[in-house]
């Protein structure tokens, strides 16, 4: 293939991404401010940052060591938030999986919800892309974002708490995820898995280290793949 | 908090998310996954990110858990400009403004 298309792709991933820096600077700033606040050095809230590179895991984390939770707790919480990562893996190895160790390695290195969800969206509304246009996108995508969390997180401890409660920086990751899930609702068995996931995820928010989102999730994927079924089964009749 | 204390957590924390990342991208690359397995994959996204997001917006901490009805707009306003329009840009942006706007509207600050 061309370099040229492969340079398109890459490209186009990055234009995909540029929107969620909108949501990544506030989020990592907020991340800077709070671990300072903690009693984090620089250096460790940066570490923090670039070596788990995962906010939502790096707030809970946070949270429970300013509680003075026992270590094995802090480290089971924070990866059971991160376990929906491994779901994500095996939906990128479906796409992605024949590429070169090193690359897959570096994928996964980078892989965050947003870097996740637009990539495997356009692998799934353009099945024929091949493996390396594939892989332009992904790493076009991520490109805006992942160094971003780091210098946001970097700006956050600069700035420290004088960022008003107004700013309400908390509800970025909120807005960000829905403006990437409404696009998502493409069938009948996209919306029903979400509004499973929804509800299970509400009901069981009570079950310790996130488990609660984790059965949600399972349970959603088994009922959208059900309704897939079904309804291929329906058509089938129909015709 | 000591300082090995922090950097134990941090290491072990950021070796753990990786082997997490890397699992099945590591382990499974280049083979092919069997129908029922790939039907399943399918529903990854939309089985996570609503989950994820829904007690975010319902019981969001900087309101003290309580339902607060600034980010409750906000995220129907987001959720609705992103299903009309399939625009992601368009939705974060006009879900922030619904966000500004009726923090602004309630002085809730």
């Amino acid at each position: 293939m061309s370099d040229a298309t492969q340079k398109s792709y890459y490209w186009l991933g990055f234009r995909t991404g540029v929107p969620f820096l909108l949501v990544v600077v506030p989020f990592g700033l907020l991340f800077g401010v709070i671990a300072t606040e903690a009693g984090f050095t620089s250096i460790q809230t940066m570490a923090f940052s670039s070596v788990v590179f995962a906010g939502a895991a790096q707030f809970t984390a946070l949270q429970l060591m300013a509680e003075d939770g026992p270590f094995l707790i802090i480290i089971a919480t924070a990866l059971a938030v991160n376990l929906r990562m491994a779901m994500y893996s095996a939906s990128l190895a479906v796409w992605l999986g024949k590429a070169p160790l090193w690359k897959r390695a570096l994928i996964a290195y980078v892989n965050v919800d947003q870097s996740y969800a637009v990539s495997i969206n356009r692998f799934e509304d353009e099945p024929d892309l091949t493996l390396s246009q594939r892989i332009s996108f992904f790493f076009g995508a991520v490109t805006p974002v992942c160094p971003m969390w780091i210098v946001a997180t970097g700006l956050g401890i600069w700035v420290g708490d004088t960022i008003p409660d107004w700013m309400a920086l908390d509800f970025a990751v909120p807005i960000c995820f829905l403006a990437i899930i409404a696009p998502m609702m493409r069938s009948l068995a996209h919306m029903i898995a979400a509004v499973v996931s929804i509800v299970l995820a509400l009901v069981l928010a009570g079950l310790p280290y996130n488990l609660g989102l984790l059965v949600a999730a399972a349970v959603a994927m088994i009922v959208g793949a059900q309704i897939e079924v079904l309804m291929s089964r329906r058509a089938a009749n129909d015709q | 908090m000591s300082a090995g204390y922090i950097w134990t957590i941090i290491i072990v924390l950021g070796v753990g998310t990786y082997l997490i990342r890397f699992s099945f991208l590591g382990l499974i690359g280049g083979k092919d996954l069997p129908e029922w397995v790939l039907r399943h994959l399918r529903y990854t996204a939309v089985a996570v990110l609503p989950g994820l997001v829904a007690p975010l917006v319902l019981w969001p901490a900087a309101n003290g858990g309580d339902v607060e009805p600034a980010r409750l707009c906000a995220a129907l306003v987001t959720f609705a400009v992103g299903l009309l329009t399939r625009n992601v840009v368009a939705a974060i942006t006009l879900g922030g403004a619904t966000l500004f706007g009726m923090i602004w509207l309630l002085g809730a600050y």
